[in-house]
């Protein structure tokens, strides 16, 4: 065993992201494990708090998507505890779990993010829905992403490819959140770039290219064994790998994150949009940042263990 | 297996802070499990040698005998011969399929019908032909029609495949008229009904309705389950079947398993001999009946007037039908997010219809917790229709995705 002493890793939480974050933890902890290091795995739920009041973990590593695990409510709770974690901060986290804000900072850091409208549910129901949706296709054009503004692993995302599935497409990204982001739908090749920072300022990893078998990189096809195709490093053109890479770690700064990132973009031509960036990244058999560490000769358990040991360092 | 949305929607449903009215898991915590425990102990210390070898492919002997005598409650004179123990009438299910249907034939069942029969029957390539129901079950009428049209398009029927008494997920029950025209209608065509009977005991009023094998030993299939009347832990069912089939479910079972648990036999065996398991089974129908009356009377203080459902005279389950345009699978997410869970009426159909209803199972939870978790799920319906309302969408019947994994949580 290392000698960052007790391990305890966050996993489950009550998003629809649950199971996901649970096979992150799982796959975590027998890496960590396997390089060593004494971890378990622990759900935020009413006993959490007790339980580390009662034997507090010498670091904490929070592996919990989606709400709670990457909105900075269970970070503000680890600060409040006196415990530190790996990853960003509770500030910071909020700041890049909601896309719509994630998108302006980047953008004014001079990086692409498509167009893009965000509005709540009230705003349809007080101006009426067919006024407000009309002007997004005029403003937008077609055709559109419709997705919540904080959620993560493409729930209650949908394409669309007329104005007439608009109205079906809202629907059902509310029943995910109570604020939509409408952008405008870049084609193009969908890319992940992990970023790690052991200490010497943020690495970026190779990017992985994702192509989902039936076309949509909906939730099935994220977690699904054999729904996707990656492809590592992403098969792009040299200088366009470069912005890819460059982009992330730009979002990765200017949002202020710590430790260890994923930026979604998706690349069109020469061009790198911004798509959004998660603080808490799956680490499971079909989640790409594993990917990413494995073509970059890294072990997933060893790179954790080194931000575990930052993170120690670093104190609460 | 596919993961789907559903699925992952259902890991957050098994939470406790989440009021499940999803699962129909029978409450197991009303057994008296000092007693129960101390009976499995002196099993194995006298009769070890016996619980933990091989046993029968058909099925312990004794059991038999005794699960004659539990059928006999439902009007049915059988002999042990006839009985096949299996693994939960889970396995009998997929034995019979795997018995009679190949690729492409066609098995009737009630629309709505148990997932967990859909699912098998999937997995054999049968092709389900729901039969609408009502308020006192299948309808005859129906089943003559939807035979003649399967006869005018040269399909073949397999079975009639059928949860008679406290439907899952319909909760209602096949009226005692009605069960002689389904008998007679399947004698004429000349094709067997799979009873399918897990909660026939478990009436709310009066003794228990006389099953269809009663009146037809020939032409019905009966499957029993001790998982509602016991626990479904034991894994204990069984099939009640003419000879002709009953050798060939013996076949296919000692193919699949070889023998079922031997521990696990002895154990309801014993049960049913030493501990007073009909006081038991009444434990459980009052326990179960103060649930019902939870739900049904939050239901009916709570949900918008727009919505339907069915008032189960015994069983687990309400089938509750939604107000115009309210897609329940569609709704799943808002519910979850409001920590109340339910099962979206899709998993029932096998040809993707069912969105407009969903079902509630009211076994599990305290009457308080059913009562806020009906509150729970009326204010998530009544925004829904807000939101309908606000995008002035009505889904088109029939726009529902197809899906093949199961849509329900794992317990039936």
């Amino acid at each position: 065993m290392s000698d960052l002493g007790h391990v305890v890793i966050l996993a489950g939480g009550l998003s629809p992201e649950r199971e996901v974050s649970l096979r992150s933890g799982d796959r975590l902890r027998d890496a960590l494990q396997e390089a060593g290091v004494d971890a378990t795995t622990a759900d935020a739920d009413s006993v959490l708090i007790p339980s580390i009041i009662a034997d507090p973990p010498d670091v904490v590593f929070p592996a919990i998507h989606g709400a709670c695990g990457e909105d900075g409510s269970i970070r503000e709770v680890l600060a409040l505890l006196g415990v530190p974690y790996v990853g960003s901060t509770a500030d910071a986290s909020r700041f890049a779990f909601d896309k719509p804000t994630a998108k302006a900072i980047v953008r004014s850091a001079g990086l692409l993010t498509p167009e893009s409208v965000t509005l709540p549910r009230e705003t349809f129901h007080d101006l009426g829905a067919s006024a407000v949706l009309d002007r997004i296709v005029a403003t937008l054009g077609l055709p559109l992403f419709v997705k919540p503004a904080r959620g993560g692993s493409a729930l209650g995302a949908a394409r669309v490819m007329t104005a007439e599935e608009l109205p079906g497409a809202m629907i059902g990204c509310f029943a995910y959140g109570d604020t939509a982001l409408v952008e405008r739908c870049i084609s193009g090749t969908e890319v992940a770039v992990g970023v790690f920072d052991f200490g010497r300022g943020p690495e970026v990893l190779p990017a992985v290219e994702i192509v989902p078998v039936g076309g949509a990189f909906d939730y099935a096809a994220r977690y699904t064994t054999g729904r996707t195709e990656f492809f590592t490093p992403a098969r792009l053109p040299a200088d366009v790998a470069v912005t890819a890479a460059a982009a992330a770690v730009t979002a990765h700064s200017v949002l202020g994150l710590r430790d260890l990132s994923r930026t979604d973009l998706i690349v069109s031509g020469r061009e790198v949009f911004f798509l959004e960036v998660n603080v808490a990244p799956g680490m499971t058999e079909t989640s790409t940042l594993p990917m990413a560490l494995a073509a970059a000769g890294l072990d997933l358990g060893v790179a954790c263990r080194d931000l575990l040991c930052l993170a120690a360092a670093r104190g609460s | 297996m596919v993961a789907s949305e559903i699925r992952a929607l259902f890991a957050v449903a098994a939470r406790p802070e989440i009021v499940s009215l999803a699962g129909g898991m029978p409450f197991i915590a009303a057994l008296p499990l000092d007693a129960v425990g101390e009976m499995a102990g002196q099993l194995v210390t006298d009769r070890g040698a016996v619980a933990l070898q091989y046993g029968s492919g058909q099925g312990d002997p004794g059991l038999r005998e005794e699960i004659c005598e539990v059928m006999s409650l439902e009007g049915i004179r059988a002999h042990p011969d006839e009985v096949v123990v299996t693994v939960g009438s889970q396995q009998a299910l997929d034995l019979i399929t795997k018995i009679f249907v190949d690729p492409g034939d066609v098995v009737l069942a009630e629309g709505p019908s148990y997932v967990g029969a859909l699912g098998t029957f999937a997995s054999y390539q049968a092709q389900v032909v729901h039969i609408p129901m009502d308020d006192h079950g299948l309808v005859p009428e129906a089943l003559e029609e939807a035979i003649t049209r399967l006869a005018d398009e040269g399909r073949r029927v397999k079975f009639l495949y059928t949860v008679p008494s406290f439907h899952n997920p319909a909760g209602v029950t096949l009226d005692a008229a009605r069960r002689a025209r389904v008998l007679s209608i399947c004698q004429r065509e000349g094709f067997p009904v799979i009873e399918d009977n897990p909660y026939g005991l478990l009436g709310f009023d009066g003794e228990p309705q006389r099953a269809l094998r009663a009146d037809d030993a020939q032409g019905v299939v009966y499957l029993g389950t001790f998982s509602k009347t016991i626990a479904p832990g034991l894994r204990v069912g069984w099939v009640a079947a003419p000879p002709g089939v009953r050798d060939r479910l013996v076949l296919a079972a000692e193919s699949a398993v070889l023998c079922h648990s031997s521990l696990a036999q002895l154990m309801v065996r014993e049960y049913l001999a030493t501990q007073p398991w009909r006081e038991q089974v009444k434990v459980f129908r009052e326990l179960y009946r103060e649930r019902r009356d939870a739900m049904l009377e939050s239901l009916a203080a709570l949900m918008p007037a727009s919505c339907r459902w069915t008032r189960p005279g015994g069983g687990f389950y309400v089938w509750l039908q939604l107000p115009p345009g309210v897609d329940s699978k569609a709704m799943l997410p808002r519910a979850i997010s409001s920590r109340v869970a339910y099962v979206p009426g899709t998993g029932f159909y096998a040809d993707g219809s069912g969105a407009d209803h969903l079902r509630l199972s009211y076994c599990f939870p305290a009457p308080d917790r059913i009562r806020e978790g009906v509150r729970r799920l009326a204010e998530v319906v009544g925004a829904e229709v807000e939101l309908l309302s606000t995008f002035g969408v009505v889904p088109a019947p029939g726009t529902v995705s197809q899906t093949t994994v199961s849509q329900t949580p794992a317990p039936r």
